[in-house]
């Protein structure tokens, strides 16, 4: 909510082309799984600059607190305890809202302007606008928006765009203490993190690579991910794309036939009475 | 009695007058607030059902509404509505009966195209009804995989379409049918009426030969 309207690309459930006269630099955050070493600091920044505070919970029996994301966890660290080549190998994701450039949350959404996506690549919730139906929790590929049970609105993380609009780098960026997390344009971003294969190669991680899926025409939230040929140990999709179910259930043509048969319905009835007129009972006298 | 004096018989009884109504009425509703929520150029039909979060709060709960009355309803309805070896001719025939060209004279208390709608309207009205389950914040979605609810987005909708192409067949043929509508709000037909439209019923009813 924090970016200004004119550089609102793209809203949900609205038929109309966002204005395009300028259009901001497009951001990424950079996080280079490598580097982290599972603080929790940015979790922690996230709630802090956020003013979030999720009810204490009790231990499940892993590092992962709380267990999922929540309306009051934008971000989470997720512990994954892998037997990799022998050995074993604690994983780490922070997870959260990726801003899709082609965003299942925004396509599947029915209110208009509740979810926007900013020319900087920024996917923001609009919570005013929130009706409660939980589309954008089956169109998002990444199972990432949480609705509130109390207020039913969906949450998820807005990349800072409060701070990122007033040119600060989002608050789990500033608060990382190994560098693990970077902000900067896309660009800049995705060369980076292709300059850090080459070093992961150099230290045995063969495999390394960019998560940047393209099938959601890439990702405003940038991985560098050791094991870079196995995404899902890290809880990532292989391959992630909007659902065909929802492509097609929010596509144009599907609205538009929709309507279009409607109509004809209509159209059709008044046709068939003007050719055809009432079935009425014969009268007696002529039948007679 | 009519006003013009003519013989009545009784079509339809109170309470499925009233089964009916609110079905109707329930619908319209339905079909309504799901528009608003298919099609962006429709959402400001929200603001008649008191804004989005309101509307789609109202919708679920009106929709398991209608299933209830209308499985209430459609379970009295079964009965004449048994598809028997003669619905085929007025099958083959649809074309030229709504030409006014076909008049079968052995029609129960339903036509094969009531029949039809009948048929069509169970199954569709039971898919929107469990689909709309599945889709219900914040009671069954949340307990259900994102595939699951994806499919039942995508069944809520073409169901939907299905059953508003149906129903509007339904009410231009009621409407085109004079006498039907009246038939629904007071219950009664005359008996010409009956003997032209329904040969069969007419004399199970009155024992007379149509």
């Amino acid at each position: 909510m924090a970016l200004q309207s004119l550089d609102v690309k793209n809203r949900s459930a609205t038929n109309f082309e966002g204005p395009s006269a300028r259009s901001t630099l497009e951001v990424a955050k950079l996080i280079d799984v490598s580097r982290c070493i599972g603080c929790k600091a940015c979790q922690a920044a996230c709630m802090e600059w956020n003013d979030l505070r999720a009810p204490v919970g009790s231990n499940q029996g892993f590092y992962t607190n709380p267990p999922d994301l929540d309306d009051q966890t934008w971000t989470l660290m997720r512990f994954y305890e892998e037997n990799i080549e022998g050995s074993l190998q604690w994983l780490i994701l922070k997870d959260g809202c990726l801003h899709c450039t082609d965003p299942g949350c925004l396509k599947a959404c029915p209110s208009p302007g509740a979810i926007v996506q900013y020319s900087n690549g920024i996917v923001d919730f609009h919570q005013e606008q929130c009706i409660g139906c939980g589309y954008c929790v089956s169109g998002c590929p990444f199972n990432v928006p949480r609705i509130r049970k109390e207020d039913s609105k969906a949450y998820k993380c807005t990349l800072c765009s409060d701070r990122v609009s007033v040119g600060l780098e989002p608050a789990c960026v500033k608060t990382c203490p190994t560098g693990a997390i970077h902000f900067g344009s896309k660009e800049e971003m995705v060369f980076q993190a292709q300059g850090r294969l080459a070093d992961l190669a150099d230290r045995g991680f063969k495999n390394a690579a960019v998560y940047d899926p393209k099938g959601v025409g890439g990702t405003h939230v940038v991985f560098v991910l050791p094991h870079g040929d196995k995404p899902e140990l890290y809880g990532l999709p292989r391959a992630p794309s909007v659902s065909p179910l929802v492509s097609l259930w929010r596509s144009g043509f599907a609205r538009t036939v929709g309507v279009i048969t409607m109509v004809g319905v209509a159209i059709a009835g008044v046709l068939h009475y003007m050719r055809h007129g009432p079935l009425e009972v014969p009268d007696e006298k002529k039948e007679a | 009695m009519s006003s013009n004096g003519e013989p009545q018989i009784l079509r339809h009884s109170v309470a499925e007058r009233m089964a009916h109504w609110v079905v109707a009425i329930v619908f319209i509703f339905l079909f309504l607030s799901g528009l608003a929520l298919f099609h962006p150029i429709f959402f400001w039909i929200s603001a008649l059902f008191g804004g989005g979060p309101f509307m789609r709060w109202l919708h679920p709960l009106v929709g398991v509404l209608l299933g209830v009355v209308f499985y209430w309803y459609a379970a009295g309805l079964a009965r004449d509505n048994r598809w028997l070896p003669a619905d085929a001719a007025w099958k083959r025939n649809m074309w030229a009966y709504m030409r006014q060209e076909y008049h079968p004279s052995d029609t129960h208390k339903y036509n094969a195209g009531q029949k039809l709608m009948y048929w069509s309207m169970v199954p569709i009205i039971g898919v929107l009804l469990l689909s709309g389950l599945a889709l219900w914040q914040p009671w069954f979605a949340p307990h259900l995989s994102p595939t699951v609810r994806r499919i039942a987005g995508l069944l809520h909708a073409i169901s939907a379409f299905v059953m508003f192409v149906g129903i509007g067949v339904h009410v231009y043929a009621a409407y085109w049918t004079r006498g039907s509508i009246t038939a629904m709000v007071r219950g009664t037909v005359s008996q010409r009426w009956a003997r032209f439209h329904h040969p069969a019923w007419y004399q199970e009813i009155t024992g007379k030969r149509p």
